[in-house]
């Protein structure tokens, strides 16, 4: 009887589906689900010269939640990555607008194509470039004392913290713009001009239709901004000169080079922590927006 | 023209997206050592001083190693993910491809870190190999997303054709399934290709300090004496880039058009 049960099930459309996907489930159990599983299970572990070991102990979230250094830092990403993701959606709405609305359908493609050409040029060079761009004697001071609209060098690049957000909003502006834009040529065009038949000016229908139809988009877009930001490390590093560390620099240096890896566990799974309770808190705030309208 | 004002705005935005990008050629061909304007003249010396550097040969032969068998495994899993998702009813699908899909929301930092930790405590040695692990986990999503697309748009009446004229499961799948699905294939591959190349974090962590072409790139742009070779790198690497692209581009409408269906945009 079982084996028959079995022979059902091995023949099933279930079973192809299980043999199918097994290979990259098993990858990903094995490099993801195990690693992640382990670093959760070393934070709560007691560092001893390079290693970990028991007792059991919350010191290190202790540590992590209460100490200045630690709540400065962890602070200073959220504000940071808060930041790029409002200047990185702000810009990017209008082009999504202007792409969905404005350009020929044969068009929009190319447009696209256009916007995310850049994205897929290395990181690292781009962040570089910015380097180069906003330093001192750099392309900005250059240019700037050469039309004459400073005497000395500006050197944008000392303010760590408005250079990294200028970096991050330039290299996540494809992310803001592709949902922004996915959802507004779902807008039933329709509507829109039943809010102008009924005497709405263009601005109030673009207020009162388009924008709140487009929620869910924005939305995604402020999420996918903003969980890389929060753990970005190349920017901070190479923008920041290491002056303004952010909280993946501060994980690296723990892990690598205090070599305390209880306490880098415990500020990774803070992160984790983080990063989680902001993206629930918008995807909550999201499906509420829809209920309210239906 | 309806909206003057969004049209500057969108050429304005394109500008400052393309703007470090501009500056690659420019300075890769100016005769200082300095990067800022008024440029000097001409010159490809820094050309020749990149062509000359014994260790940028090494990277670039590492890192189209690590491309290369990355964007194959991740390609292969990622088949079997689209595969199973797309053809197949079974439960818990969504969890489970959700989960191969997390490495797109992960901070890369923790993922590089999470691996890093279990591989040193497991005893295991970091070479271009342990880099090869982390890449393919990062790229596989990405090889997921692209080809459920590419299996979505495949019509199921074929498919069921073949069984009917009596061919195999698998001869199906080789002789029907596999040729409509060769362009997201391709440009699957070309994608997590270009992410693997230019990828920091896990190259830089999971490596053994063997030279990879990012982290050459990362080390040598913090000298200033380097930055304009550096310019010419870049410019290379760009170029190679948009061309893959381009092809990558070409092989996914192609796929589209093949299967019947409407362009409907970008990658992502």
């Amino acid at each position: 009887m079982s084996g028959s049960a079995w022979e059902r099930f091995r023949r099933s459309e279930a079973a192809s589906g299980y043999l199918l996907v097994s290979p990259p489930a098993i990858y990903v159990m094995l490099l993801l689900a195990a690693p992640m599983a382990t670093v959760l299970f070393f934070s709560f572990l007691t560092s001893t010269g390079g290693s970990v070991s028991t007792p059991f102990t919350l010191q290190n979230y202790a540590e992590v939640w209460s100490g200045r250094i630690y709540q400065a830092i962890m602070m200073r990403s959220l504000w940071v990555s808060m930041s790029v993701t409002l200047v990185t959606v702000l810009l990017a709405y209008p082009i999504a607008y202007f792409i969905s609305f404005n350009v020929s359908p044969s068009k929009k493609s190319l447009w696209l194509f256009l916007i995310t050409i850049p994205f897929w040029t290395s990181y690292v060079i781009r962040v570089s470039l910015w380097r180069v761009i906003l330093g001192y004697d750099g392309i900005v001071d250059s240019t700037l004392m050469s039309v004459g609209l400073a005497s000395e060098p500006v050197n944008i690049l000392s303010n760590g913290v408005l250079s990294i957000v200028i970096t991050l909003a330039h290299a996540y502006a494809p992310f803001a713009i592709l949902p922004i834009f996915v959802s507004l040529e779902k807008v039933d065009r329709s509507l829109l001009e039943a809010g102008q038949d009924l005497g709405e000016s263009r601005f109030v229908t673009f207020l009162r239709v388009t924008l709140p139809l487009t929620m869910p988009g924005v939305i995604a877009a402020v999420l996918i901004v903003f969980i890389p930001t929060v753990g970005d490390y190349i920017t901070p590093e190479l923008i920041g000169g290491g002056k303004v560390p952010m909280i993946a620099n501060v994980i690296e240096s723990q892990m690598l080079k205090q070599r305390d890896q209880a306490m880098g566990s415990a500020l990774a799974m803070t992160v984790m922590l983080i990063v989680a309770a902001v993206s629930v808190a918008f995807v909550l705030l999201n499906r509420r927006f829809l209920g309210a309208r239906k | 023209m309806k909206f003057p004002i969004l049209r500057s705005y969108a050429i304005i935005y394109l500008l400052f997206l393309y703007a470090p990008i501009i500056l690659l050629p420019i300075f890769a061909f100016n005769d200082s050592k300095i990067v800022a304007f008024p440029l000097s003249g001409f010159t490809t010396e820094w050309f020749g001083q990149m062509w000359a550097d014994s260790q940028l040969r090494i990277a670039a032969k590492n890192s189209l190693t690590i491309a290369v068998v990355t964007a194959t495994l991740s390609t292969i899993l990622g088949i079997f993910a689209a595969r199973a998702s797309v053809r197949y009813d079974w439960k818990g699908k969504g969890p489970i491809i959700g989960l191969i899909t997390l490495p797109l929301v992960l901070p890369e930092m923790i993922v590089a870190m999470a691996l890093l930790t279990v591989l040193l405590s497991m005893g295991i040695s970091l070479s271009i190999w342990t880099i090869i692990l982390g890449h393919v986990l990062v790229c596989t999503p990405f090889a997921v997303v692209i080809l459920t697309a590419a299996f979505q748009s495949l019509d199921r009446s074929l498919e069921e054709a073949a069984y009917d004229l009596g061919e195999s499961a698998a001869s199906t799948f080789r002789l029907i399934i596999l040729p409509l699905v060769m362009p997201g294939i391709l440009s699957s591959f070309l994608i997590c290709f270009t992410i693997s190349i230019d990828e920091f974090i896990i190259a830089n962590f999971l490596g053994s300090g063997q030279p990879i072409l990012s982290v050459y790139i990362f080390g040598n742009f913090r000298f200033p004496a380097r930055v304009p070779s550096m310019m010419a790198l870049g410019t290379v690497l760009v170029l190679l880039s948009i061309t893959l692209l381009i092809i990558a581009e070409y092989f996914r409408r192609r796929g589209i058009a093949k299967t019947g269906g409407k362009d409907t945009g970008g990658f992502l």
